[in-house]
C-alpha cells in the first residue's frame, strides 16, 4: 500500500489497531480492555513468571509431538487416498467430515478416553491439524502428471522409488496443507488445554481470567499469536522454494 | 495408394525378421469394452533403423509405443525384445516423453543420470556418464540447471540425454518434438540425424507430422484410426548424408510428402 507517495508496510495495520486498543482502554469503557501499554508491560511479567516457562514447555510439547504425528499420519492418509481409488471412495467423505465439524466438541470425549493430561492435548493437535495435511497431499498426489509415474516405471524404479517421486512431486500442495496445519494445531493445542484446563497456556488462561489479570490474559494471547504467525511464515518461506515445481511440472 | 516402395505388413515383417530387435504380432489393444485402439498389429523393428508410426490422431499410435514400452499391457498379441516376451519396462527399451517428465527438484545432471540412479550405479560412474551425454546432445555447460530455467528445447535435450545414458538398444520416442516451436524442432530433427551416426541405436518415433516422419525415417509405419490398423509401410528412399537443408529440398523428401498426404486426407475429411 502507499499514502502518499509513502511506502507502508502491511504491518502498519496493526499499529492502527494497538492505537485504537490504546484508546478504548484509556476511556475505561469496558473493564476487559485494559489499554494496550499495560498489556505490554504485562507481558514482561507473564514470560518471566516460572508458570509461563513450565506452561511453555509443555505446551511447546504437546504442539510439536501432535504436529509431527499429523504431518506423518496425514501425507501417508492423503498418498493413500491419492494413490488407491477404493481407499479415496471410502475416506475422502470422512476426512473432509472431519475437516469442518467442530472438533472442539470432540475434545471432552478425547478427555475421557485419554484423561486429563498431556495426551488429550496432543490428539487434540493431531485432530485439529491432520485432515487438511491429508486432503492437500492428496490434490498433490493426484496433480503428479501421469508421464512422471510413467517415467519412473519406464526406467526401473522400485516401488519405493516411485513413491519417493511421487511425494517429491506433490511436495508444494503438501506444505501448503502443513502451512494451515500449524496454525490449525495452534488452536487445536490451546482449545485442548483451555479444555482440559489444569496445564500448559490453558491452566495460565484461567489463572488470569479468574483473577480479573485482564492485561496478562491478553499478553498471552499476544505470544500465542506471534507463535503461530512465525511457525506459518517458517513452512510459507520453505513452499516459496519450491514453488517452481507447481508451473514445471505440467 | 501407389508407392514404389511400400511394402504390405504381413510380408515386411516375415522378411526383416531375421535382424528384428522388436517384433509385434497379432496385437490387439480395447479400451474398456468398446473401443479398439489397435486390431491386428504385426510389425518388426529392424535394428540401428529408425522407424516412424506416423498416422492421425486417434490411430493408436502412442498406445502402440506405450505397449512396447512395457507400460500398457495388451488385450492380446506379444511383444518380443530381442527374442524376448515383453512382460513390462526393461533395461533395453528406454523412453523420451511428449512432456519431457522431468523432475523439477533435481538438476539436469541428476535428471539426466535418473536412469543409472535408479539402476544403483555408482554416483560418479553415473555421473560420468550423464555429462557425456549431455554433452552429445548439446547442453555442455547447464548440468546444474534446474529444469524450469530450461527452454523446452533444452529439456527435451535432456530427456534424450537421459534416455541415452541407460544405453538401451532401443529408444522409444513419444512425439518428441510437439511440445517445442518449430525453429526448435528442426534443429532438434537435424541433431538427432546426426546423433542417430555417432549412436547406432534403433530408433521408434512417434508422430503426426508427415514431414517429420520422412525427414527422419529409414521406415515409416502408416496407420490408420479406428480402429488403429497397419495401413501402409513406407521405406523413404533419401540420402541423409548431405547437409541437413538439402534434404528438404530433394524432390523425393517433397514427393513422398505429398504421397503420404494424399493417402491420409480422407481420414481427416
Amino acid at each position: 500500500m502507499t499514502f502518499y507517495g509513502y511506502r507502508i508496510p502491511s504491518m502498519a495495520a496493526l499499529l492502527v489497531w494497538a492505537v485504537i486498543w490504546e484508546i478504548i482502554g484509556r476511556f475505561e469503557l469496558v473493564m476487559l480492555f485494559p489499554p494496550f501499554t499495560e498489556v505490554l508491560s504485562a507481558l514482561g511479567d507473564v514470560v518471566t513468571t516460572p508458570s509461563f516457562a513450565s506452561a511453555a514447555r509443555i505446551t511447546m510439547f504437546s504442539y510439536l509431538a501432535g504436529l509431527a504425528i499429523a504431518i506423518v499420519f496425514g501425507v501417508a492418509l492423503g498418498m493413500l487416498m491419492g494413490l488407491v481409488k477404493p481407499a479415496d471412495r471410502l475416506l475422502n467423505m470422512w476426512v473432509n467430515i472431519f475437516l469442518s465439524a467442530p472438533l472442539s466438541a470432540l475434545v471432552p470425549v478425547i478427555m475421557i478416553l485419554l484423561g486429563m493430561g498431556t495426551p488429550t492435548v496432543v490428539a487434540t493437535v493431531f485432530m485439529f491439524a491432520v485432515w487438511i495435511i491429508a486432503l492437500d497431499t492428496r490434490a498433490g498426489v493426484q496433480q503428479v502428471t501421469p508421464s512422471l509415474m510413467e517415467m519412473s516405471h519406464s526406467f526401473g524404479a522400485s516401488r519405493y522409488q516411485r513413491l519417493r517421486i511421487i511425494l517429491l512431486a506433490a511436495l508444494p500442495e503438501i506444505l501448503a496443507g502443513v502451512r494451515l496445519g500449524v496454525i490449525r494445531g495452534v488452536k487445536g493445542v490451546v482449545i485442548g488445554q483451555l479444555l482440559v484446563s489444569i496445564i500448559g497456556v490453558g491452566a495460565l488462561f484461567n489463572l488470569y481470567s479468574q483473577n480479573f489479570l485482564m492485561a496478562h490474559f491478553w499478553a498471552l494471547i499476544l505470544i500465542l499469536f506471534a507463535f503461530a504467525l512465525s511457525l506459518a511464515a517458517i513452512v510459507g518461506r520453505l513452499e516459496s522454494r519450491v514453488e517452481y515445481y507447481a508451473g514445471s511440472r505440467g | 495408394m501407389t508407392m514404389a516402395k511400400s511394402l504390405s505388413a504381413a510380408s515386411a515383417s516375415r522378411a526383416d525378421s531375421r535382424d528384428a530387435v522388436i517384433q509385434v504380432s497379432g496385437l490387439h489393444k480395447v479400451y474398456g469394452n468398446s473401443v479398439t485402439a489397435l486390431e491386428n498389429i504385426d510389425l518388426s523393428f529392424m535394428r540401428g533403423q529408425l522407424t516412424s508410426l506416423l498416422g492421425p490422431s486417434g490411430c493408436g499410435k502412442t498406445t502402440l509405443l506405450k505397449i512396447i514400452a512395457g507400460l500398457l499391457e495388451p488385450t492380446s498379441g506379444e511383444v518380443l525384445v530381442n527374442g524376448k516376451p515383453v512382460r513390462g519396462p526393461g533395461p533395453e527399451r528406454a523412453f523420451v516423453f511428449q512432456d519431457f517428465a522431468l523432475m523439477p527438484w533435481a538438476t539436469v545432471l541428476r535428471n539426466a543420470a535418473f536412469g543409472l540412479e535408479v539402476r544403483g550405479t555408482p554416483k560418479a560412474e553415473r555421473e560420468d556418464r550423464a555429462r557425456h551425454y549431455i554433452k552429445e546432445v548439446g547442453l555442455a555447460g547447464f548440468e546444474d540447471k534446474y529444469p524450469h530455467e530450461l527452454s523446452g528445447g533444452m529439456r527435451q535435450r535432456v530427456g534424450l540425454a537421459r534416455a541415452l545414458a541407460v544405453n538401451a538398444d532401443v529408444l522409444l520416442m513419444d512425439e518428441p518434438f510437439s511440445a517445442v516451436d518449430e525453429q526448435t524442432r528442426r534443429k532438434f530433427q537435424e541433431d538427432l540425424i546426426r546423433l542417430r551416426e555417432v549412436e547406432k541405436k534403433t530408433f521408434i518415433l512417434v508422430t503426426h507430422s508427415i514431414e517429420e516422419a520422412v525427414y527422419l525415417s529409414d521406415r515409416i509405419v502408416l496407420l490408420s484410426p479406428r480402429p488403429g490398423r497397419v495401413a501402409e509401410i513406407i521405406e523413404p528412399d533419401i540420402d541423409r548424408n548431405v547437409d541437413p537443408d538439402m534434404i528438404r529440398r530433394e524432390p523425393a523428401y517433397l514427393d513422398l510428402i505429398d504421397d503420404i498426404w494424399r493417402g491420409l486426407r480422407h481420414y481427416v475429411e
